[in-house]
């Protein structure tokens, strides 16, 4: 089980800030696979992987990151702050 | 070396004031204080609000480690990081740092360096409320690159 996070129009367009997830996926990249073919929201939130940014475990990662023993996974477009 | 993300106001002078007063108290070293401080613009005249949304529970983590890492580049005597979220009007305060050192240099670096990273690396989003609807602030491939020349 995996809490899955959402932010800024990530958050708005799949409808929800956070979500647990049962999944088998291995890495960040195998776990938005499994998302966008759930339904069209989540397609489109993740349809360009280029505008997102990932955090494992409430750090900055790529989506090359595995998932073993992984809690929390949040997906974002980048940051600004400041 | 604080760091403090809030929704409430502060008060800029009471902030840069009590961080140069603690510093001042137990030693004589330090001869430079640098303070920047963020503000909510409205380049347009059409901005009614901003709203910032953030990541609890990794915001601050992620800035501590931002000042660890300035802590180790340069030598800084004391570092501060206030960052807000939640709705704000334009002119008001967004965030302030203020660094403190020996000399100037590396208290103007520590700032930058800092201001650099808080742009790109900390988890906030910023989103403008105008009179023709809401929109997310786009990050800037400029503050992307303004992260280069820290690489060592």
């Amino acid at each position: 089980m995996i809490e899955v996070l959402y932010f800024a129009w990530v958050r708005e367009r799949i409808g929800l800030p956070r979500e647990r997830i049962t999944t088998d996926a291995a890495t960040v990249a195998d776990l938005v696979a499994q998302l966008r073919d759930r339904e069209e929201r989540y397609a489109m939130a993740f349809a360009d992987l280029g505008a997102l940014r990932v955090a494992v475990d409430q750090e900055l990662t790529d989506f090359d990151a595995p998932l073993k023993g992984v809690r929390e996974v949040a997906f974002f477009p980048p940051m600004t702050g400041g | 070396m604080a760091v403090r993300v809030q929704a409430e106001p502060f008060d800029l002078g009471a902030e840069a004031a009590a961080f140069a007063a603690t510093l001042s108290a137990g030693r004589r070293d330090i001869g430079a204080v640098v303070t920047f401080t963020g503000v909510v613009r409205d380049d347009t005249g059409t901005l009614q609000a901003m709203e910032i949304e953030h990541y609890p529970g990794m915001t601050a983590p992620a800035i501590q480690a931002m000042v660890d890492q300035a802590t180790a580049r340069w030598s800084l005597a004391d570092a501060l990081v206030i960052h807000r979220y939640g709705p704000m009007q334009p002119g008001e305060v967004i965030m302030m740092v203020a660094t403190a050192a020996g000399h100037r240099g590396d208290a103007f670096a520590a700032a930058e360096f800092l201001m650099d990273y808080l742009k790109s690396r900390a988890p906030f989003w910023k989103k403008e409320i105008t009179e023709g609807g809401a929109h997310w602030v786009a990050a800037k491939d400029a503050d992307e690159a303004a992260l280069d020349r820290w690489k060592p």
